[in-house]
C-alpha cells in the first residue's frame, strides 16, 4: 500500500512556522501604531513614526502572516488532494526563501521611507520584481502539482487557491507598473507610477479591492474548504454549492474597486458601477459562508470542546458579518457617513482579524502537529484560551471603532443653522481617544493570543521530529 | 461631466482586460464542464475525508532532511 514517495512537508513546515512568527511581528507593529494614536509622543524617531510603521503593519500582516499561511496551506492541500508530491520541490524551496527575503526587504525599506505611496503596494520596484519572480515560481509549483495529480477530480479548495494565485499575479503586475528613477542609485530606489491622477487612483483601487477579494478572500476560502471538513470529519455541506460559490465569486469580483473612491474625482457612473458590483458580491459570499458553517450541521456538539473548530467556525461568522457590512458600506449614502472614518478601519479588522487570522490560526493548529510527527498540539487548553482571548479582542476592537467611526462621521457633517460646521476636526479627534484606547486593548488581547500560540507551537515542536508523510494511493481514484 | 472627454482613459485598459478575463474564465469553466470535473458533485467531498493525514502512532514515516 505504501509507496516510497513522500509528500514534501518541509516547505509546508517552514511556511507554517513563519506564519506564526510573522503574525507576532505584524500584530506587534499594529499594537505599537494603535498606541501611537493614543499617545502621540510614542513617535520617537522618523523610522518609527506612525506614517512609516502603518504600511509596515499592513504589509507584515497581509503578505508576511497571511502570505506564509497561504503558501503553507496551498502546498499542503494541493499535495494531499492531488495525491502527489509537489512539482519542482526545488522551486518550492525558492518560493520560501524568496518570500522571506521580500518580507525582510519590506521591513527595512518601509521604516527607511522608501515607498511607492500605493496602499498595500508600497514596496519599491526592485522588491516588486522579486515578488514577481517568486510568484511566478509559486504558480509553476502549484499548477505543476495540479497537472501531475493522480486523481481526476480537482478538489474545490484548489480552484480557490488557483484563482487567487493567477489573479494576484495580474493585479501585482498591472498596479505596480512604474518608471524607475536611477539618479539616486539602485540602493536608493525611487519610481513614478505609470498612471497619473484619477487613472492611477482607479488602477490602485482596482488592485486594492481585488487584493482583498483574491488574496484575503479566495485564498482563505481555499483554506476553509479543506480544513473545515477535515477538522469536522464531515464532507462540506454542499459540494455543488462550493463549486457554484467559486465560479460566482470569480465572475463577479473584479469591479468592486471604485467603491473606495466614492465622492472623489472618479466619474459618478464609475462609482455606481463599483457600488452595484459590491452589492452583487453579497450573494456568493453568503452562499459560501452558509456552506462552511452548515458543514457542522448535525455535529454542532463538536464545537464545544474542539478549539480548532471554534476558530474555523467563528472565522466564518466574521466572514459573513464583514461581507454583509462591506456591501452596505459601499452604498453611496452609507459611504457618505462612513468614508474616511474609523468605521472603515473597524470593518477591515473584522475581516482581517475575524476572518483571515481566525481561519489561519485554526488551519495552522491543524497543520503543526502533522508537520512534527505529533498527533495533537502540546496544549489543547492553551488553544482554547487563545480562542477566547482573540475573540474578546476582536469584539472590543470592532465595537469601539464602530462607535468612533459613526461619531466622527456625524461630527464632521454636523452644521449649525447658519451653515457653519458645528465641530472643528480636532474636536472629533479628541472625542475619539476613549475608543482608540479600547481598540488598543482589543489589539493587545489579540496579540497576546498570538504569543500563546507561539509558545504552544515551540512546545509542540520540541519533542517532535520533522516528518514527511508517505504518499498513499488515492482511495477511489478514477 | 460623465462623458469620455472627462478622461477616464484607464477604462480603455481595465474594461477590455475584464472582458478578456471573462472569456478566459469562461474557457476554463467550459474545459472543466466538458472534461468531467463536475460529473460527480458528491463524491469529492467524501474522498477528501478518506485521505487519512493524521500522524500514525507507530510512526515509520521516513525522517525528512531538516
Amino acid at each position: 500500500m505504501q509507496s516510497q514517495a513522500t509528500y514534501h512537508y518541509k516547505v509546508v513546515r517552514q511556511f507554517s512556522v513563519m506564519t506564526v512568527i510573522w503574525g507576532v511581528v505584524g500584530m506587534l507593529v499594529g499594537v505599537i501604531i494603535a498606541a501611537q494614536l493614543v499617545w502621540p509622543e510614542l513617535n520617537v524617531h522618523e523610522f518609527l513614526s506612525y506614517g512609516r510603521l502603518r504600511p509596515l503593519h499592513t504589509n507584515a500582516v497581509i503578505f508576511a502572516f497571511g502570505g506564509c499561511a497561504l503558501f503553507a496551506t496551498s502546498y499542503y492541500v494541493v499535495q494531499r488532494t492531488c495525491h502527489t508530491p509537489l512539482f519542482a520541490p526545488g522551486l518550492a524551496a525558492f518560493t520560501f526563501w524568496g518570500w522571506q527575503l521580500v518580507i525582510v526587504f519590506a521591513a527595512l525599506s518601509l521604516p527607511l521611507g522608501y515607498t511607492q505611496g500605493k496602499e498595500y503596494a508600497e514596496l519599491e520596484w526592485p522588491i516588486d520584481l522579486l515578488i514577481t519572480v517568486v510568484w511566478v515560481s509559486y504558480a509553476i509549483v502549484f499548477f505543476g502539482t495540479i497537472m501531475k495529480r493522480t486523481v481526476r477530480h480537482i478538489y474545490v479548495a484548489n480552484w480557490f487557491f488557483g484563482g487567487y494565485i493567477l489573479t494576484v499575479a495580474l493585479l501585482h503586475v498591472v498596479n505596480s507598473a512604474a518608471v524607475p528613477v536611477f539618479s539616486a542609485g539602485i540602493l536608493s530606489p525611487k519610481s513614478y507610477s505609470a498612471y497619473a491622477g484619477v487613472q492611477d487612483a482607479m488602477i490602485q483601487w482596482w488592485y486594492g479591492h481585488n487584493a482583498v477579494g483574491f488574496f484575503l478572500t479566495a485564498g482563505f476560502l481555499g483554506m476553509m474548504y479543506y480544513f473545515v471538513p477535515k477538522q469536522a470529519g464531515r464532507p462540506v455541506y454542499s459540494y455543488r454549492l462550493s463549486v457554484v460559490h467559486f465560479w460566482a465569486l470569480i465572475f463577479t469580483y473584479m469591479w468592486a474597486g471604485p467603491h473606495h473612491l466614492h465622492y472623489t474625482a472618479l466619474p459618478d457612473w464609475t462609482q455606481s458601477v463599483g457600488m452595484i458590483f459590491s452589492l452583487i458580491l453579497l450573494a456568493p459570499s453568503w452562499g459560501g459562508m452558509i456552506n462552511g458553517i452548515m458543514t457542522l450541521s448535525g455535529a454542532w456538539d463538536k464545537l464545544r470542546d474542539d478549539p480548532i473548530l471554534k476558530f474555523l467556525i467563528t472565522s466564518l461568522s466574521f466572514y459573513g458579518m464583514s461581507t454583509f457590512e462591506g456591501p452596505m458600506m459601499s452604498i453611496k449614502t452609507v459611504n457618505a457617513l462612513s468614508h474616511y472614518t474609523d468605521w472603515t478601519v473597524g470593518h477591515v479588522h473584522s475581516g482581517a482579524l475575524g476572518w483571515v487570522a481566525m481561519v489561519t490560526i485554526g488551519s495552522i493548529y491543524y497543520l503543526l502537529p502533522r508537520m512534527f510527527g505529533k498527533t495533537e498540539m502540546y496544549s489543547k487548553s492553551l488553544m482554547t484560551t487563545h480562542f477566547w482571548i482573540a475573540t474578546i479582542g476582536i469584539v472590543l476592537y470592532i465595537a469601539s471603532l464602530w462607535i468612533a467611526g459613526v461619531m466622527q462621521g456625524l461630527m464632521w457633517r454636523a452644521t449649525n443653522a447658519d451653515g457653519t460646521l458645528t465641530y472643528s476636526f480636532v474636536e472629533s479627534v479628541k472625542a475619539s481617544y476613549p475608543f482608540w484606547t479600547i481598540r488598543l486593548l482589543g489589539g493587545l488581547l489579540f496579540f497576546s493570543g498570538m504569543l500563546i500560540m507561539t509558545y504552544n507551537m515551540f512546545r509542540t515542536m520540541a519533542g517532535g521530529k520533522a516528518v514527511d508523510a508517505p504518499v498513499l494511493a488515492a482511495s477511489g481514484a478514477h | 461631466m460623465s462623458s469620455m472627454d472627462s478622461g477616464m482613459d484607464i477604462l480603455y485598459l481595465l474594461v477590455p482586460m475584464s472582458i478578456l478575463l471573462v472569456f478566459v474564465i469562461g474557457a476554463i469553466f467550459w474545459w472543466s464542464l466538458t472534461s468531467g470535473q463536475f460529473d460527480d458533485l458528491d463524491g469529492p467531498g467524501y474522498r477528501v475525508l478518506m485521505d487519512d493525514d493524521t500522524t500514525k502512532k507507530s510512526d515509520d514515516a521516513p525522517e525528512s532532511s531538516q
